[in-house]
């Protein structure tokens, strides 16, 4: 029975789609466009960023795209006038959480948040912008950390642990207080599980990770997670 | 049809580079038509005292750091129709903003800019408009009707929103503007 498509609608398009996908890969499928942010192809998606809500016809809810299966008989809706509304307000949020200057940043035009807040229209942040001071850590030899302009998306954790199989970056703290640690709350440059991969800089989505002497262009890779697990011969 | 009855263009600086002012005048030749059709009454390179009354748009450029701009901005807002901020800094603070990490960052840039780094007589210098505690863009501190974002913003949108404020249309932002 397991084997059988799922027939759903998503923007009034009839769409099947196997088990246990999600919105977010049938919608890719199609070629709907749903806005992702945390979300990277080949690694664990976990709701972080909230830019892939979707409505789902029949519930008051709203649920995320990139981690909810998708059932037999589902109505969704991925572009209302209430969802580009509370898309908005998940930009200006993460616009308002840190420092994010753009002018001054080393990802200016090759940044994801940069580009998405263009896409869906956020041209002014209305909350209080956060200015901080968190701190940075060029200690390692090429590779650099300013935690100022990280969204936490949890993009370099995520591929740290899955893909190199080092699990050197992870969180630490809470709320707008967490920050991505290296080891056990180590500088870079004493870090004894790093492999210098780069993997973290090349998926990062904004300036928080770079490499030194590096052009950000040159650097950002998004593909590499799914390049290298079609190398290893996973699905 | 005399000169008084053409739509009426202020353009104020406040703290940025003036690089949006560049992106401006940038527009190049087509700033000719533009003067056929607005009259400008305000602007860094006008000679006027007072900022007048009843002007039809005014672009701001840069945030909001002093008490004296904090008193003009509320002059202007009460003077004009559309009021447009011009930019990053006018839009987000940007750079200017900087300082709003730092404590007393107030102190701090005054410190930095006459103290630390001048060799001869350095001291904070007297009678010149007091710093705010915190930068401010534009719309934290008044009302503002549209947005130009991007450091500097293209002059082809700059030119964009006027021609369609003109035209008595809502200009839209989306997709052709950007921060940074």
């Amino acid at each position: 029975m397991d084997d059988e498509p799922i027939e759903l609608i998503i923007d009034g398009i009839q769409v099947s789609a196997v088990h246990d996908a999600t919105i977010l890969e049938v919608a890719k499928q199609y070629g709907i466009y749903i806005p992702t942010l945390c979300d990277l192809e080949g690694l664990t998606s976990f709701s972080g960023c909230r830019l892939c809500l979707v409505e789902i016809r029949g519930s008051p809810k709203l649920y995320p795209a990139c981690t909810t299966p998708v059932t037999s008989g589902m109505e969704i809706i991925t572009n209302s006038e209430k969802l580009k509304e509370y898309r908005k307000i998940c930009l200006s949020l993460l616009l308002s959480e840190r420092t994010h200057v753009c002018s001054v940043c080393i990802a200016n035009n090759n940044c994801e948040l940069q580009d998405l807040s263009n896409k869906l229209g956020v041209d002014h942040v209305s909350f209080e912008r956060n200015w901080t001071k968190h701190t940075i850590d060029s200690g390692h030899d090429f590779l650099v950390i300013d935690r100022n302009r990280c969204i936490l998306c949890t993009r370099c954790i995520r591929v740290c642990q899955e893909i190199e199989g080092a699990h050197t970056l992870d969180l630490k703290n809470r709320g707008k207080d967490s920050q991505i640690t290296i080891d056990f709350d180590a500088l870079w440059g004493d870090s004894c599980s790093c492999t210098a991969c780069r993997k973290c800089a090349k998926v990062c989505p904004t300036g928080a990770i770079y490499i030194e002497d590096e052009l950000i262009s040159k650097t950002k890779d998004k593909n590499v997670v799914s390049f290298l697990l079609k190398r290893r011969m996973y699905k | 049809m005399s000169e008084n009855k053409k739509p009426t263009l202020a353009i104020i600086w406040f703290s940025g580079c003036s690089g949006c002012h560049m992106s401006f005048l940038d527009i190049d030749e087509v700033l000719m038509e533009l003067a056929k059709k607005v009259q400008l009454v305000y602007s860094p390179l006008i000679d006027v005292k007072d900022f007048p009354n009843q002007v039809m748009i005014t672009l701001i450029e840069g945030a909001v750091t002093n008490e004296e701009q904090l008193s003009m901005l509320k002059r202007v807002r009460a003077g004009t129709d559309i009021l447009v901020a011009l930019g990053d800094c006018a839009v987000t603070g940007n750079v200017a903003a900087l300082r709003n990490a730092e404590i007393d960052g107030d102190f701090a840039v005054l410190k930095r800019a006459y103290v630390d780094t001048s060799y001869h007589n350095p001291q904070i210098p007297k009678g010149v408009p007091k710093l705010l505690k915190r930068v401010y863009p534009l719309h934290e501190k008044t009302t503002v009707d549209y947005y130009v974002p991007g450091c500097p913003p293209t002059s082809d949108n700059i030119l964009y929103v006027l021609t369609e404020l003109l035209a008595g249309r809502a200009p839209q932002m989306e997709k052709i503007s950007k921060f940074g």
